[in-house]
């Protein structure tokens, strides 16, 4: 159903390479479930850090709970650094709207007091509700409202989009 | 007769009001025990509250007393950033003979979102929530002897952070199991679960032989009752449920029915021993087993919390 | 009143005769059954055709609620549902307020029925003062007042001396008594004992409570010779006992509700308040040996139970609520399904509800026992005209009783009722006309 040709892979090298230049040693590696989580592993893992990169997860602080309901999914946020005083590289996949961005922050200002957070995603589609911007994007690409973009990881690890329509 | 739909769950199957285990598919609860395990994990932040609820009105209509299970209903539903209302049953007008009803329209005219009712008689929330507003969810605290749901639940939870496997344990219940809504919330979720071997323990008077009928092994014998078995749950002896001649005493019971630590010797060496609390120590259960290597009673208070939590936040995302 | 019931098809049970047939009715009585000349000229006629020209049903428990109690129904509104169901007499139990234990209250209550002429009454009176147990009523005088039995209600004599005592007395005269077999400490629940009770975790009723009562009963009626009438069996056990305790002569008869006949433990669904009942709902091998026994002549009649509940006694949590549901215009209607099920001719299945219940009150019933329950010339023009073909559905709010809590309403069971009433006459002058 896409007309988008977007090569995630080819996107990630991108990512990785303007990661590096606004890296700072101590930063702490946290990605947005799902497909944030999936990018800041590679990113870890590419930029030689110990352990393991931190997951979070908005659904406990989501703006749209009294539509929604609580979902099925099995996101749950594990952050193995102290956030206090820390500062962080929030990793997400899409960002569109900034919902999703405003409700992780808030998850995460339940953990402590960051010293800074700083965004990098890999798509911006634009369609910003709030004011929310990113320090790098790899693509910005314009897509109807009704569809919505996401990451995929395939078996062997590959990143690819998904491109769906709205349910 | 007509068969109606379980008033529990909307169209589309999702749970609405939690008002017993029964009817509820597997997957409803693994949904919750799910959930559960996220809000446990809130409750180790120091941050211990998430706005899930923000704005709604949780109203705790306890007509029958119990600070343990209010409390823990009130602390979950502050950490989901709900408002809670006490309603202190004895002294308010339902104790001048307003009718169970006109309580609920009289508090519902105060835009109550959500109503935790505990009433002495089996069913009383089944007539609260056919007569609430689509959007009012109830959640059942314990309906007479009927059932205590959210305490079934929780009770599933710590089998499974322990156990792991529901479809391989044995399961021992005893105690005053006739009068029992945890009893009784307990075994339909371990059938739910496919739990395989479930025994339901205690003298004749208090373990009735219709029991088999919801899936269960009756045991007259405490030694035969627990035996190999991986988990035990222990339940009160509700002194003020009993009208007129059951037992002759508690003595007479702890020396039939009583956990000791040699009992529990027959059980498996890994079993764990719950308990619904309050515990009247060494009457159902000696000091040294409720306080002992087994014990996981404590553990079930921390998980009671998350698991409500689990229940409010779940149902009040559905619409009726 | 001269009256023409047309082109109907006359069912009268107690003789057998099932033909199309007019009848025509003059002075409350029938003159004649189908050789209706040309010389009759009717005031009124009453066009019978498709439809079944039957005795006026006769029910052998309903509640008016009447004296006291006022706020649940007026002697009015019961006495119209009657009609309306096609009742034309009906035998109410004592448990008023007051009891019906003094011949005053029982004038009163004959006399208010008389002037609305829209069904008999029959009062039982009370075995005992206030039903309490203790002390025997006088029997003759409220006899003489009107009363056509003595009964305890719902209320269980738990002294066995004082129970012998009042069957001793009754029996001395010839007065029938009627009791529901059910132990007093036993029948406190609010449900069946069973499987759905312990599920449910409501307080159970064990089959003990009706077969230690029957036998109770039973024994006391080979010690004294008293007439007595069974009232509301509800399980196998029991129906065992009676078939058990008639086979050996004894002068016992039996009825069973229509609650008890249609509906088990298992309809209760989600604590549904209209299933609080009394008998409770049993088991499905309960409800299949009182259809059977209903059929072969162990329970003697069918009826409505009729008790109606005011709202504010219904909506509460089930143990909470008041038993009772209503019953006189859904009798008929009851009556013809379980016929229908069990296979059952019409005239087998209306003599349930006619000429049996008529025969359990016997000479109780005084001049009326010849023709009460039955279509016989020169005999009293008590008539069902009724629409066997149509089907209803049950909505309380169309109920002319004041007790709307049935556990038959349409609602509850998606089912429509077969039968529909179109006339009934008491004494020859019409009690109630359908639309």
């Amino acid at each position: 159903m896409s007309t988008l040709n977007l090569d995630a892979q080819a996107l990630y090298a991108e990512m990785l390479a303007a990661v590096r230049a606004l890296w700072r040693p101590g930063m702490q590696v946290l990605g947005i479930w799902s497909g944030g989580a999936w990018l800041a592993e590679r990113l870890h893992a590419d930029l030689g850090l110990p352990g393991k990169p931190g997951v979070i997860t908005s659904a406990l602080h989501r703006d749209d709970f009294s539509a929604r309901g609580f979902g099925h999914g099995k996101d749950a946020t594990k952050i193995p650094f102290e956030v206090d005083g820390a500062h962080i590289l929030l990793i997400d996949d899409v960002l569109f709207t900034g919902r999703t961005i405003r409700a992780v922050l808030n998850e995460l200002f339940d953990f402590g007091r960051p010293a800074s957070v700083t965004l990098a995603v890999l798509v911006d589609r634009g369609g910003r509700e709030l004011p929310i911007q990113p320090a790098l994007a790899a693509a910005k690409v314009v897509l109807p409202a009704a569809q919505r973009l996401s990451l995929a990881r395939l078996d062997d690890g590959q990143f690819t989009f998904s491109v769906k329509d709205n349910d | 007769m007509l068969q109606r739909r379980n008033p529990q769950l909307n169209r589309h199957g999702e749970l609405i009001h939690l008002l017993s285990i029964e009817g509820l598919p597997r997957d409803v609860l693994a949904h919750i025990l799910d959930t559960a395990g996220t809000f446990l994990s809130v409750n180790d932040r120091d941050v211990k509250k998430v706005p899930l609820l923000r704005g709604k009105s949780v109203f705790n209509l306890f007509f029958e007393n119990s600070t343990r299970t209010r409390t823990t209903f009130e602390i979950a539903a502050k950490r989901l950033s709900a408002d809670v209302l006490n309603l202190d049953i004895a002294r308010s007008s339902t104790a001048k003979g307003e009718s169970l009803l006109d309580t609920i329209a009289n508090l519902s005219a105060m835009h109550a979102d959500m109503f935790v009712v505990r009433h002495a008689e089996s069913g009383a929330p089944y007539l609260i929530a056919q007569h609430v507003a689509p959007h009012v969810h109830v959640v059942n605290a314990g309906d007479g002897r009927h059932a205590h749901p959210t305490q079934g639940l929780l009770d599933m939870y710590t089998i499974r952070h322990y156990k792991r496997d529901f479809t391989q344990l044995s399961v021992a219940i005893v105690g005053d199991i006739v009068h029992s809504r945890v009893a009784r919330s307990d075994i339909h979720a371990l059938t739910t679960l496919g739990v395989p071997d479930i025994r339901a323990v205690g003298p004749k008077t208090l373990v009735p032989g219709d029991l088999r009928q919801m899936g269960v092994r009756v045991c007259h014998d405490l030694d035969e009752g627990i035996r190999d078995a991986d988990v035990i749950i222990m339940l009160r002896l509700q002194n003020e449920r009993m009208s007129g001649a059951m037992l002759p005493s508690a003595g007479e019971f702890s020396m039939k029915y009583g956990l000791r630590p040699e009992k529990l010797g027959l059980a498996k060496p890994d079993a764990i021993v719950m308990h619904p609390g309050p515990i009247n120590r060494g009457v159902e259960i000696d000091s040294s087993v409720a306080d002992g290597a087994h014990s996981v009673i404590l553990p079930q208070v921390t998980f009671g919390i998350a698991v409500r939590m689990a229940v409010m936040s779940i149902i009040a995302g559905n619409e009726a | 009143m001269k009256i023409l019931i047309k082109n109907g098809r006359v069912i009268d049970p107690a003789s057998g005769r099932d033909e199309a047939a007019d009848v025509s009715i003059a002075g409350g009585r029938i003159l004649a059954i189908g050789r209706v000349g040309p010389e009759f000229t009717p005031e009124r006629t009453v066009d019978a055709s498709g439809c079944i020209v039957a005795p006026g049903l006769v029910d052998l428990a309903a509640r008016l609620r009447e004296p006291g109690h006022e706020h649940e129904g007026m002697l009015e509104s019961e006495l119209n549902a009657a009609a309306a169901g096609g009742v034309t007499s009906l035998v109410c139990p004592p448990d008023t307020d007051p009891t019906l234990d003094e011949p005053g209250l029982v004038e009163m209550l004959k006399f208010r029925a008389r002037k609305l002429s829209l069904c008999r009454l029959f009062p039982l009176g009370a075995l005992t003062r206030g039903l309490a147990g203790e002390v025997l009523t006088e029997m003759a005088e409220l006899t003489d007042a009107g009363c056509v039995g003595f009964s305890q209600a719902e209320v269980a004599v738990k002294d066995t001396q004082v129970l012998m005592r009042a069957l001793q007395y009754a029996s001395t005269f010839g007065y029938a008594v009627w009791l529901r077999p059910q132990d007093g400490w036993l029948g406190k629940g609010v449900a069946a004992s069973g499987a759905v009770a312990t599920r449910m975790g409501l307080s159970g009723v064990p089959v003990a409570a009706e077969t230690i009562a029957l036998l109770t009963i039973i024994e006391l009626v080979r010690a004294t010779g008293a007439r007595v009438h069974l009232c509301r069996l509800s399980s196998a056990a029991g129906v065992a006992l009676v078939r058990q305790a008639k086979a050996q002569g004894l002068p016992i008869t039996a009825d069973v509700s229509i609650n008890s006949l249609h509906l088990t433990d298992v309809d209760i669904g989600f604590f549904n308040p209209a299933m609080r009942l009394t008998p409770p709902l049993r088991q499905g091998a309960d409800r299949e040996a009182l259809r059977q026994a209903l059929a072969d002549g162990t329970l003697d009649a069918l009826v409505s139970d009729h008790t109606p509940v005011a709202a504010d006694a219904k909506t509460l949590p089930f143990g909470e609520a008041e038993p009772g549901g209503t019953g006189l215009e859904l009798l008929l209607s009851l009556a013809l399904k379980w016929g229908a099920d069990s296979g059952l001719a019409l005239g087998p299945t209306l003599a349930k509800v006619t000429s049996e219940p008529v025969r359990v009150l016997g000479d109780a019933l005084g001049s009326l026992a010849s023709s009460a329950g039955r279509l016989v010339e020169g005999g009293v023009a008590d008539v069902c005209v009724f629409d066997p073909a149509q089907t209803w559905a049950v909505a309380p709010e169309a109920l002319r009783s004041q007790g709307r809590h049935t556990p038959f309403d349409f609602e509850s069971t998606g089912m429509a009722l077969p039968g529909r009433v179109r006339a009934t006459l008491v004494a020859g002058l019409p009690a109630f006309e359908a639309r």
